[in-house]
């Protein structure tokens, strides 16, 4: 590869200038791997390998079996993963028919960059803005209260609903699942040739036929890594739940928190074990959403 | 036809609505703290309002100080990001090919590693070791939490800047500059840099919008930002956390709507 | 009464007028093409032929029987995309049995027909592979059988053969129109290559900016253009601009001054009339000819070696013609700034201005 670089400079620089650039090629790329590895790579890294060490350096399963002895741990990978579920196939249903509104909804263009705008935005908003929105707008005394007492005499509080809670929490969730499934599955939709819908139709098929036989079987591994790649978003999530619902809500992300910030567990162990849960149930959803969508783009080319 | 435009239409009515209430609602909720004294602005649901939680809010001293902290971290870890990204990117389209996968496996990491969990290794390694020179100094903390925002900010970009050099002939443009004469940090940042300009810019705006309301990081690493004192004041504070939201949320769209612009422009210097 | 009758359609999109005026018969088992460049309307005619488009005005019988207003799922036409267009989720075999399967038909009448079509494309042996697995050429063909697989009443093609390398154009060309003339459909072929529109055709149908220039067989097309248009985008052509000086006899003058006579004279014109002669490359001589043809003297401005053929350039004053000599081994071809003579028959196109 460096040869056909040098052979293309002028031959008088070819001696001195031929050797800087091939050394200095290689040193470009140092500093990227060089804070790659530090920053990246070996921190976590470190995390990973310590969840098999015990405290005096031996290797041990027995912080990972830890996890699974201890109830409270457990009970909170179980609720991280049904927020997760939750969210995510909430997430992918509602944007699933905003992409489509957006895509073949026969809408004027400016309501799809519009819509594409503020999903870019709103899929960023997560975080501790995003629970005070909630808080102002589900609260006890927010505007929904208010709006259901006035206008409509509905007392909002008597309901039962909480804010703070696995529901609530849910519907604050969906404010950036919903925006990241259309952002991500737009691409999708438009990747629906018009000429399949029109070839559907000249070999006498109707809409439905084009649905069932053509358009949602080239979409579901679209929707499905979508829907995973929306569970790995949600599991990784602690600012928000964190400014919502505080320690109360014990999804993973927040135990882990509590665990960094002072070693709550009395077992350093377990807090690395935890970790290494979080990578694996997050790498193999992720990783699974970037199969499905090579996939996909194999068969459509 | 017809029939499915207003289907479509309604799904975004209703997805409008619940994307705007809370806005709506975080606005009128901020808006419900009234200076003492003071007239109120206008009638809403038989309540009176002001803009005093935004003034109020925006004058503290404490927030200026955690604020200014959150963009100067923000503009320092997009100057690293583009000095990491741009020459990697450039050497690979160049010279190196066969690294594309694992770099690009590589800026893929911190959108699977959740932030708490890189924050999680930093801590354990950067803070809670004597050698370490990170925890010599709040100042030393500070660089390293620029280092995890530019992890943070990684793939985005890479993936921005690798977008804007496919676009551009990386390969013919570097022979015409050496052609002409010029060594390979000159064609790098005079000849392919302006030409990746808005794919750069792009990066920029998303790192920015990405660590003005980071929360994680900071609050582990125990710096006061702008993500970490509105969590705080929030436990204390009644309508300025809702005041503050709604700012944090008008920046991020800024940045989202100047990276439509810059994007819509050409990277390229026009002919002169 | 044709099999496939379309009068005076025309579509327009607010005031953009895309098709205006178009009238044709097509008799059943006809080849019919449309030729013409990017835009002139060729294809939002099919388009409206095979119901994807509703006309503005006009209407479309197809057996007899009414089909303007018809959806597209209930007219029994068979399509073929320029980009193919096959289910990516289906294997050959299901592409092709596809309308077949939503007919209901019973699986027992499918997988022999489906059969039947692979053996006619001449593909048995992919059935069970997937679309991206299959080159360009290939996936056109089970397009190709997918559509014929439902034997529709007229066989429409979108320009199937723009997206295919050069040479399987050529080999898929003959295939089709083999296929075509062995199963009698009636097809509609859009093109804009003229050597496609000329070697495949019953007849051409010439298009330019909606319009309809001129429908006529290949030969007449290419050798009667009656229009400016035609003549110039089908084949190269000399033009030959001058004056009148007899309409009785032809006598014409060429800018520059030199004489040529045009048998059949200037039927309606007068002296002095401006007039526009069209001339094909290949029915131009070098050298003076025999006493009945015309003669014309200049100055070779180029020639163009391209093998079997050479391409002459000759200046005569204002006017620049262009000839083909075939490759003579014995004799060189002639050199550039020679003077030399050129001569051609006395039975040439007078064109309708503009």
């Amino acid at each position: 590869m460096a040869t056909t670089v040098l052979t293309t400079a002028p031959p008088a620089k070819a001696g001195a200038a031929g050797r800087g650039l091939i050394s200095w090629a290689a040193l470009g790329m140092a500093p990227f791997a060089l804070f790659a590895v530090l920053f990246l790579i070996v921190p976590t890294g470190l995390l990973l390998i310590r969840a098999f060490e015990t405290p005096d350096g031996g290797i041990t399963l027995d912080n990972i079996a830890e996890i699974f002895r201890q109830e409270s741990i457990l009970r909170s990978f179980w609720l991280s993963i049904e927020i997760s579920t939750v969210s995510a196939i909430g997430g992918a249903f509602f944007g699933f028919f905003i992409a489509y509104a957006i895509t073949l909804g026969g809408l004027p263009p400016w309501v799809r960059s519009a819509i594409m705008t503020f999903a870019g935005v709103a899929s960023n908003f997560a975080g501790v803005p995003l629970a005070f929105a909630f808080i102002s707008t589900l609260g006890r005394v927010g505007l929904v209260a208010f709006i259901l007492r006035d206008w409509f005499g509905v007392n909002f509080n008597a309901t039962g609903f909480n804010l703070y809670s696995f529901l609530g929490l849910t519907i604050v969730y969906l404010y950036f699942q919903i925006p990241l499934m259309v952002l991500v599955f737009v691409p999708a939709l438009e990747g629906l040739k018009r000429e399949w819908r029109e070839a559907t139709a000249v070999l006498g098929g109707t809409n439905a036929d084009y649905w069932r036989y053509v358009a949602i079987p080239v979409l579901w591994p679209s929707i499905l890594g979508s829907t995973l790649l929306l569970f790995a978003n949600a599991f990784g999530a602690v600012a928000t739940a964190y400014a919502l619902t505080g320690s109360s809500l014990t999804i993973v992300p927040i135990q882990l928190f509590a665990q960094i910030r002072g070693d709550v567990l009395n077992n350093p162990g377990l807090g690395y074990a935890i970790a290494l849960g979080m990578v694996i149930i997050t790498s193999v959803t992720s990783g699974g959403y970037i199969l499905l969508r090579s996939w996909s783009e194999r068969w459509v080319r | 036809m017809k029939t499915k435009s207003l289907f479509a239409w309604v799904i975004v009515t209703l997805a409008a609505l619940y994307f705007v209430v809370p806005l709506l609602a975080t606005l009128e909720y901020a808006m419900r703290q009234l200076a003492t004294g003071e007239t109120p602005g206008w009638f809403f649901l038989g309540k009176a309002h002001s803009f005093d939680a935004f003034v109020s809010s925006i004058v503290s001293p404490r927030f200026q100080v955690d604020f200014l902290r959150s963009m100067v971290l923000a503009v320092a870890a997009i100057v690293l990001g583009v000095l990491l990204v741009v020459p990697t990117a450039y050497l690979i389209r160049l010279k190196f090919p066969g690294w594309r996968s694992p770099v690009e496996f590589i800026t893929l990491l911190p959108l699977v590693i959740p932030a708490i969990i890189i924050v999680f290794g930093y801590s354990r390694m950067y803070l809670a070791t004597p050698w370490s020179p990170f925890n010599k100094s709040p100042f030393a903390t500070d660089v390293l939490l620029t280092f995890g925002y530019v992890t943070l900010a990684l793939p985005y970009m890479y993936r921005s800047v690798d977008t804007g050099m496919r676009s551009i002939d990386v390969k013919t443009l570097t022979e015409a500059g050496q052609s002409l004469g010029a060594s390979g940090s000159r064609i790098l940042f005079n000849i392919i840099l302006p030409n990746v300009r808005s794919a750069v810019l792009s990066g920029a705006f998303l790192t920015f919008a990405i660590v003005i309301g980071e929360f994680t990081f900071a609050s582990l690493l125990a710096r006061p930002v702008f993500g970490t004192y509105l969590q705080e004041i929030g436990a204390n504070q009644p309508y300025e956390p809702s005041a503050l939201a709604l700012i944090a949320f008008f920046i991020t769209w800024a940045c989202m709507g100047l990276i439509q612009i810059v994007g819509r422009s050409r990277g390229a210097a026009p002919a002169r | 009464m044709a099999y496939l009758e379309i009068a005076t359609l025309k579509k327009s999109y607010g005031a953009n007028h895309v098709v205006k005026n178009f009238d044709l018969n097509v008799e059943r088992g006809e080849f019919i093409s449309f030729l013409g460049p990017s835009g002139c309307g060729k294809t939002t005619v099919l388009r409206m032929v095979a119901g994807f488009e509703t006309p503005t005005s006009g209407s479309i019988r197809m057996d007899g029987q009414e089909v303007t207003s018809l959806p597209p799922n209930q007219r029994n036409v068979g399509m073929v995309f320029q980009a193919y267009a096959l289910f990516p989720n289906m294997t050959v075999a299901d592409n092709i049995g596809f309308g077949l399967k939503i007919a209901k038909r019973p699986a027992s009448e499918i997988a022999p027909r489906v059969k039947q079509m692979l053996d006619m494309i001449k593909l048995p042996q992919i059935a069970d592979r997937y679309p991206f697995q299959l080159s360009g050429g290939q996936q056109q063909r089970v397009a190709l059988a997918r559509a014929i697989a439902m034997q529709p009443k007229i066989l429409l093609l979108d320009e199937p053969l723009s997206a295919l390398d050069a040479k399987i154009r050529v080999s898929l060309r003959d295939e089709i129109r083999a296929l075509q003339q062995q199963l009698g459909i009636t097809t509609i072929f859009v093109t804009h290559d003229q050597e496609e529109a000329l070697s495949m055709s019953d007849r051409i149908v010439v298009m330019s900016e909606g319009r309809m220039e001129q429908v006529g067989t290949p030969f007449e097309i290419y050798n009667r253009p009656r229009t400016r248009f035609v003549a110039s985008f089908v084949g190269t052509l000399n033009l030959l601009q001058g004056r009148i000086l007899d309409p009785l006899s032809g006598r014409f003058a060429i800018d520059g001054g030199q004489e040529i006579g045009v048998s059949g004279g200037f039927p309606g014109a007068k002296a002095g009339d401006a007039a526009t002669l069209a001339l094909r490359p290949e029915g131009i001589t070098l050298g003076k000819g025999s006493e009945a043809s015309n003669c014309l003297d200049g100055v070779i401005e180029h020639v163009g070696f391209q093998g079997a053929i050479v391409r002459i350039r000759l200046r005569c004053a204002d006017t620049v013609i262009s000839l083909d000599a075939f490759n003579s081994p014995g004799a060189p071809p002639p050199e550039r700034g020679a003077s030399a003579t050129i001569a051609f028959g006395r039975d040439l196109q007078v064109l309708a201005s503009a």
